[in-house]
């Protein structure tokens, strides 16, 4: 489904991904782990279409179309979903009302007709469900005066409401306390199929309790150094990551 | 402009001026108001209130003053009436027009007729409140207008009177050569009445420079409450200096919430006097400014008594050529103790060449109040914009999200809902 082929991407002139290689089956979760600077949130961004990043070099393509070509939009639009790091909040907006324009932009795209209101709406109250959204959150602006939690509980929610192809979890456990962890992990358990993959990256294994991966990789300074299955992940946790800079870094 | 010019200008203006009579103001108070603003004369960039608006160069062409014809038609007047159930006042060229306003089977309490009728039958009133609270010395416009002004309209609500429908005063200008005209309201709201009112500014049918200056003073006695709009959508012959002057009283509610929408050049003058204790004020302002159009905000909350909060929003959203100035003056008299005056200003610049000017100025002489001022202008949040286009909104429907959004915390204060929603159309087009 995602191949990507030898990434660099800089930012004000510093490279930050050295020749990223990853190749994603449909059904499968990967989690990519590091340590702080490696480079997990820069491929998010590169990935989603940041347009502070320039990629230098490589190849994203998402079943067989490139994915550097498209704007944000027309990435989201093909399937690719970013859960951010940091949520932004958007006062003003409602997030019932962003994620209609957004779904029916996604479906314009598609050359669908809008969802009709009442399907909308049980779309919503469904997925509210799935991540134990309350109802309120749903209907007030988007973020705004949200918890830490609720925010990532909101991603989540709107990743479902969305559907995409391939998500991309950027460092959703970060600061959850472990009921919002449980939470939304369960939302991505249960949205996991046969046709969509899932990219989760984190810095702590703890989340990987959670959301079992197929594969895990490592990035340390801007390159996937290792692969391997979630075993590789508690070996990182009882180790730290010295042990993966000893590896690669000659002494 | 040199002194020399300055005063080229209002000669020019003075020798017309002097042969207009007003019909609703003896001659001795005509001519106080006209060497009032003679005395002050036409405010250039050195002016501290009109530095930013360059008014001169609005002012000096040829004009005509006063002499105009109220020669509309329904059929013409019909985009203007944007509230279906409302008692519609209409105001052209500064005369009241009685076959196109509808003050009849008025509610209880409520009394609607021109400026004129009123200085006759209703004389104690006019006299007790006519140019009381709209100084002549300290504003030209002011002067001007309380010099030559042909009237406009009288609104008496009466004590404990509770007007539900909103009042509508419709401002029409219209010429075909270059013009001044002059209206001058006059609502008084008696004790714990409640009343809506709406003035609307709009140009019909015109084809020059027309330069409407508006006065509009109201009087808000104790205990009463009175939301206020003033919806501004002249075109680019429409000029308008628009000043609304408000005194309160103890307990009272004053909300006013200024739109401006269009019209080629605007300057509103907002001054509300808290004339006593435990008095609520708050202005809202919204302003879409685009191409070459100027719009000039300044309002002026007088804290003169203790135990009194005053709350100000102002939002643009500024494009093209435009310019916006929003001057915010907050006076806390010494005896105005326990004040609450909280006040901001925050624009969104959509282009390059636009100019945003904001001014807040708190002159505080009393030492147990709380006052914050806070002003933000820059462009759109492009975190926001590129969180909005991760969910697969284009760039163009993210931004025009972001700025309704913006625009509705201002909206949102609007308490008649035809007109909300109204505004919010006009709104959602302009950001298309």
């Amino acid at each position: 489904m995602l191949s990507i082929k030898n990434l660099h991407a800089s930012i004000d002139g510093k490279e930050i991904l050295k020749g990223v290689n990853l190749e994603i089956k449909a059904g499968e979760i990967h989690a990519i782990m590091g340590p702080n600077g490696a480079g997990k949130s820069t491929l998010s961004a590169v990935l989603a279409g940041r347009e502070d990043y320039e990629v230098t070099e490589g190849e994203v393509l998402l079943d067989g179309k490139n994915l550097l070509e498209l704007s944000p939009e027309d990435r989201a639009r093909e399937g690719v979903f970013l859960a951010f790091q940091y949520p932004v909040e958007i006062p003003g907006v409602s997030n019932i009302n962003f994620l209609k324009t957004a779904l029916n932009e996604i479906r314009a795209y598609k050359g669908l007709a809008p969802m009709e209101a009442k399907d909308f709406l049980a779309r919503v109250k469904e997925k509210q469900k799935l991540v134990e959204l309350d109802g309120k959150l749903a209907n007030r602006s988007v973020n705004e005066g949200f918890s830490g939690g609720e925010k990532k509980r909101n991603e989540i929610f709107q990743m479902a409401m969305l559907e995409p192809k391939l998500a991309i979890l950027d460092e959703t456990d970060s600061g959850l306390d472990i009921d919002a962890l449980r939470i939304v992990a369960g939302g991505v358990n249960k949205l996991k199929s046969k046709d969509n993959a899932t990219i989760v990256i984190t810095h702590y294994q703890r989340l990987l309790d959670y959301i079992v991966p197929d594969f895990v990789h490592v990035l340390y300074d801007g390159k996937i150094v290792k692969s391997g299955t979630k075993e590789l992940a508690l070996e990182l946790e009882e180790k730290g990551y010295d042990f993966i800079k000893e590896e690669v870094s000659p002494s | 402009m040199n002194t020399i010019e300055k005063i080229l200008v209002t000669d020019k203006l003075l020798s017309s001026i002097r042969q207009v009579s007003s019909p609703i103001w003896g001659e001795i108070e005509r001519g106080l108001a006209l060497s009032a603003f003679a005395k002050q004369g036409i405010p250039n960039r050195k002016s501290e209130e009109y530095k930013y608006c360059k008014i001169d160069l609005i002012l000096k062409d040829e004009f005509a003053v006063g002499s105009l014809k109220n020669n509309i038609t329904k059929e013409q007047l019909s985009s203007a009436l944007i509230l279906k159930e409302a008692i519609t006042i209409v105001i052209v060229n500064g005369h009241f027009n009685e076959n196109l306003s509808t003050p009849t089977n008025l509610p209880k309490g409520l009394i609607i007729c021109s400026l004129e009728e009123a200085a006759e039958k209703y004389f104690t009133i006019f006299e007790n409140h006519y140019s009381k609270y709209a100084d002549i010395n300290t504003d030209p416009f002011t002067a001007l207008n309380t010099a030559i002004s042909n009237g406009g309209t009288f609104i008496h609500i009466d004590k404990n009177s509770m007007i539900k429908i909103p009042i509508h005063i419709v401002h029409v200008s219209t010429a075909n050569e270059n013009s001044i005209v002059n209206p001058r309201n006059l609502i008084v709201i008696e004790k714990s009445a409640q009343a809506k009112i709406v003035e609307s500014f709009v140009t019909i049918n015109s084809t020059a420079k027309i330069v409407n200056n508006a006065v509009t003073e109201i009087f808000v006695d104790e205990n009463a409450t009175v939301c206020h709009y003033k919806i501004q959508e002249e075109s680019e012959f429409g000029n308008l200096i628009s000043t609304t002057q408000v005194q309160q009283e103890k307990q009272s509610v004053f909300t006013t919430t200024t739109i401006t929408l269009s019209g080629a050049f605007v300057r509103n003058n907002l001054n509300i006097v808290l004339n006593n204790q435990h008095i609520e004020a708050n202005l809202n302002g919204l302003y879409l400014t685009k191409n070459n159009q100027v719009v000039d905000n300044h309002t002026l909350v007088d804290h003169r008594m203790p135990n009194c909060n005053s709350n100000e929003l102002y939002k643009g959203v500024v494009d093209g050529n435009s310019t916006a100035t929003f001057n915010g003056k907050i006076f806390v008299r010494k005896d105005a103790q326990k004040t609450n005056a909280f006040q901001s200003n925050k624009n969104i610049l959509l282009s390059d060449d636009s100019t945003v000017n904001t001014k807040p100025q708190l002159e505080i002489y009393a030492d147990d109040v709380k006052c914050s001022h806070g002003t933000s202008t820059g462009k759109l949040d492009e975190e926001k914009i590129f969180y909005l286009r991760a969910r697969g909104l284009s760039e163009t429907s993210a931004k025009k999200l972001l700025m309704f959004a913006f625009a509705s915390e201002v909206l949102n204060t609007i308490e008649i809902e035809p007109l909300r929603e109204y505004l919010e159309n006009k709104t959602m087009l302009r950001f298309q």
